[in-house]
């Protein structure tokens, strides 16, 4: 077995990658409930990938035969029904992963210096995800796959200038048909999955670079010991794998609750409209994406007026396009002196609730008809306007209140209990 | 992985835990193993054909399709029926000894039910071509003076007696398949499932 | 996960046009209220619709009854029980009749849900004015007559005037059928009760796998805990 290893080794840096990257890789001892969800992303992938091989044996991307095939695999198919809903849950638990991972981010100011480009990169992952799921969501070709991905390509057609060939090219025809299913087949199994494995790796490269952050916002390095061990450092293997086994089951038994129990989560996993096939003489009566992009939709539909000469449709374009790169600048916006929102002030932890409260709101108007009181009072789009204002101004503002508000003094060390 | 001097009751549990991964890993794999195999529609596509023969004239052959390979049946004459014990010596397995490539019913001189209806699946046992037919013996066939009448796969070269006998030095290693199968009536085959509803 | 699941709004399909939607005791455990259900399907939808992505002999499989069952008793549109369930009626004729090409049924209950069925397969009413002198509360104006009407009798509806909209108040029978209120009513649920199981025949046996699987992973959760707690103890 030595043998083995070391023969291994004499040809590829197994012991050094395993040792650099597990055994010897060392994270902050105080990770907590937040720092699971790196490893559950990681680990959601990899289920999406696998079924996602899978589901691919079996589906036909072809407007005739795309739904179809889908229904073949849910019944013909030995078991196709249970990796159909591992893949169809395993999206929206994607998600949740990396909304909860995301928040961790603002909770602890992961993305502060020195970690600004662990954090572009990560949101690079999130749009490549969004697209991935986007075009996924069209291939079971239901009747919201169809007006869904009909609705967001018209938005195309907001772009000055080149919008309505624009959006003719993305489809390959004048509306979503056979060429847009192939090509969206083409990047959903092969080009984006490509590119989010690619991402990943060298997310995870750059934060072994600089290091986990942690619950204090205290950087281990900055206190090592005479072996060069950061003082409050563990190696990553074997405690934090053990620590992430348990998450992992917690995972995979929520996954599991919902999987075997509630597959269609209400309409919220899979949509009711969606068990009819795409109909191009029939839209839904309302059309909605599925609950992770509903945010956007709310502020893609916020806006209802013409101003600066500017129609109120590139608007919603603008405004949605906005709201995730603000996302990127989020390094620079931050000028508070401490990352932890344990040593903020009252405006940051404010600000943050309020977003958080705000972005749920915007997701839950974002699945409903505009024009309805869904809410109290007010009709839907009055309530998503001022849920965009109140979005945006978490990221205009913050350099103004993070610079205001009156930070506590970090500790030398992390608190472990 | 584990270091030396790991106390019992960690190893322990490390042992368990990997343990009870493993089976999880193993049992989560199942259906992804099984969703490779038939599926229902392939099961369904794949159900025994019903043949009518009433038609088939002596020396003739009729190839029908079940599970999406050829099935021929063949109204052998009584000449073709006297060859099949003189090539006996040419050829590798004339007692149909391998058991997976016939029925019970079908290991006898003639590997069928009825000793002038040949039925056999017409895929090369070698390496899955459609054998040609070449009934007729002698130097019609393309195949040489003392050709007795078989068939004879272009892929590689195997020949097959009027039984689905291999010959000796060919590449193919074992007689054709005879699919399992019985009679309705006297004209009718039923091609997939025999008596026992052993149905392959 | 469960506890969410009680307080999160579900997006549930609209029925569209107000009026309540009834309940129904869907149980997929009732084996002969879903062999019911099957043989009024195959003898009066099937006509028209489809359930084109169903096998008979899973059906059959499924609801307990043998390929000899299927094949003599549900079998009239196809020749082979490892068939698809087509209808009997060509689609191209089917359109030509009610304007409209009558939809595949197989997920119809995943798209409107089993109230819908349950409701819409009793609200059939006479109307003069449609073409088909039969109009439908849950689905108004729609080009399907009422197949079952010699079951249900003839009923009319009668509407109230509110702020000048006619709104539903309730059903009149005119002309009994055969079966009695009670009888029908058990009959559609017996009916819906099979869509439920067309819709999605793994309902069957997710849920008993999911309690093992649930069972499994709770398992492997305390030891995994153990184990974490165990190595957790060198760091102070």
């Amino acid at each position: 077995m030595q043998k083995l290893l070391a023969w291994f080794d004499d040809r590829f840096p197994l012991t050094k990658v395993w040792k650099e990257h597990l055994a010897e890789y060392y994270a902050p001892k105080n990770f907590n409930f937040w720092y699971y969800f790196g490893s559950l992303a990681l680990l959601a992938l990899v289920i999406q990938i696998l079924t996602g091989i899978f589901l691919t044996m079996h589906y036909k991307p072809d407007t005739g035969l795309a739904f179809a095939s889908v229904e073949y695999i849910m019944r013909d198919v030995d078991w196709g029904w249970l990796i159909r809903y591992m893949h169809s849950t395993g999206a929206s638990m994607f998600f949740i992963v990396i909304y909860l991972h995301m928040f961790r981010a603002l909770l602890y100011g992961s993305f502060k210096g020195p970690r600004e480009l662990l954090w572009i990169i990560g949101m690079v992952l999130y749009v490549a995800l969004m697209a991935e799921a986007f075009m996924g969501y069209l291939l079971p070709w239901g009747n919201m796959s169809y007006w869904g991905a009909q609705v967001i390509i018209s938005l195309f057609d907001a772009v000055p200038l080149i919008g309505p060939p624009l959006a003719e090219w993305v489809r390959g025809d004048f509306v979503i048909s056979d060429a847009t299913l192939n090509r969206f087949f083409a990047f959903h199994v092969v080009a984006i999955p490509l590119v989010l494995v690619g991402l990943v790796f060298v997310h995870i490269v750059a934060l072994h670079k600089v290091g986990s952050n942690n619950p204090d916002g205290v950087e281990i390095k900055k206190k090592k010991g005479p072996d060069g061990i950061p003082l409050d450092g563990i190696p990553f293997h074997p405690y934090y794998t053990v620590k992430d086994t348990v998450g992992v089951a917690v995972f995979l038994m929520v996954f599991s609750a919902a999987m075997f129990f509630a597959p269609e989560m209400g309409g919220w996993f899979l949509e009711h409209d969606n068990f009819v096939p795409a109909n191009i003489l029939q839209t839904p009566p309302d059309i909605k994406p599925l609950w992770y992009f509903t945010p956007y939709y709310s502020i893609l539909r916020a806006n209802t007026v013409n101003f600066l000469w500017i129609p109120a449709k590139l608007w919603g374009v603008t405004f949605m396009g906005l709201a995730i790169v603000l996302f990127f600048f989020l390094p620079w916006l931050d000028r508070s002196p401490v990352k932890s929102i344990r040593y903020r002030g009252w405006m940051y932890k404010t600000a943050l609730a309020i977003f958080a409260v705000n972005f749920v709101i915007l997701g839950y108007l974002g699945t409903k008809s505009p024009q309805d009181v869904s809410l109290l009072l007010f009709k839907n789009v009055y309530w998503a306007q001022i849920g965009t204002i109140l979005y945006f101004a978490f990221f205009l503002l913050m350099p103004l209140y993070t610079w205001l508000d009156k930070t506590k003094p970090v500790p030398d060390r992390v608190t472990f209990k | 992985m584990s270091e030396e001097g790991v106390d019992p009751r960690r190893r322990r549990l490390l042992a368990i835990t990997t343990g009870l991964g493993l089976v999880g890993s193993v049992y989560a794999a199942v259906p992804f193993v099984a969703s490779m195999a038939p599926s229902a529609r392939a099961r369904a596509a794949g159900a025994p054909v019903e043949v009518d023969i009433s038609k088939l004239e002596l020396g003739q052959l009729l190839t029908e399709e079940w599970r999406g390979k050829p099935v021929w049946i063949l109204r052998r004459t009584p000449e073709m029926l006297k060859l099949l014990p003189q090539v006996e010596p040419q050829l590798v397995d004339p007692k149909s000894e391998v058991t997976d490539q016939q029925p019970a019913y079908a290991k006898n001189p003639t590997r069928s039910l009825k000793p002038e209806i040949m039925i056999v699946v017409g895929i090369c046992t070698h390496l899955g071509c459609s054998p040609d037919k070449r009934l007729a013996a002698g130097p019609a066939s393309g195949l040489g003076e003392d050709w007795p009448g078989g068939f004879f796969c272009p892929c590689h070269g195997s020949k097959f007696d009027l039984a689905g006998r291999v010959f000796k030095n060919v590449p193919a290693p074992r007689n054709l398949v005879v699919p399992p199968h019985m009679y309705l009536s006297d004209t009718r085959i039923l091609i997939g499932e025999d008596k026992n509803k052993g149905a392959a | 996960m469960l506890f969410l699941l009680a307080v999160m709004p579900t997006a549930a399909p609209a029925s569209g046009t107000g009026v309540k939607l009834d309940p129904v005791d869907i149980d997929l455990h009732d084996k002969t209220s879903l062999q019911n259900g099957a043989r009024i399907f195959v003898n009066y939808c099937l006509s028209c619709h489809s359930a084109s992505y169903m096998r008979y002999n899973r059906m059959g499989h499924d609801l307990g009854l043998s390929d000899e069952l299927v094949q003599e008793n549900l079998l009239f549109a196809a020749d082979k029980v490892g068939d698809l369930m087509k209808a009997v009626m060509p689609r191209d004729d089917a359109k030509k009749w009610f304007g409209v090409a009558p939809p595949d049924l197989t997920v119809i209950s995943r798209a409107r849900g089993p109230e819908w069925i349950y409701t819409y397969l009793r609200s059939f009413y006479r109307d003069d004015k449609s073409p088909s002198g039969w109009n439908n509360t849950v689905f108004p104006n729609v080009a399907m007559p009422h197949v079952l009407y010699e079951w249900q009798g003839h009923q009319r509806a009668v509407f109230k005037t509110e702020h000048g909209v006619a709104k539903f108040e309730k059903f009149e029978l005119q002309r009994p059928g055969t079966m009695g209120e009670k009888q029908y009513n058990d009959a559609m649920r017996d009916l819906t009760n099979f869509m439920v199981y067309l819709g999605e025949p793994a309902r069957l046996v997710r849920y008993r796998l999911g309690i093992l699987v649930l069972i499994f992973l709770a398992v492997f959760l305390v030891f995994a805990y153990l184990l974490k707690r165990e190595y957790w103890k060198d760091i102070h």
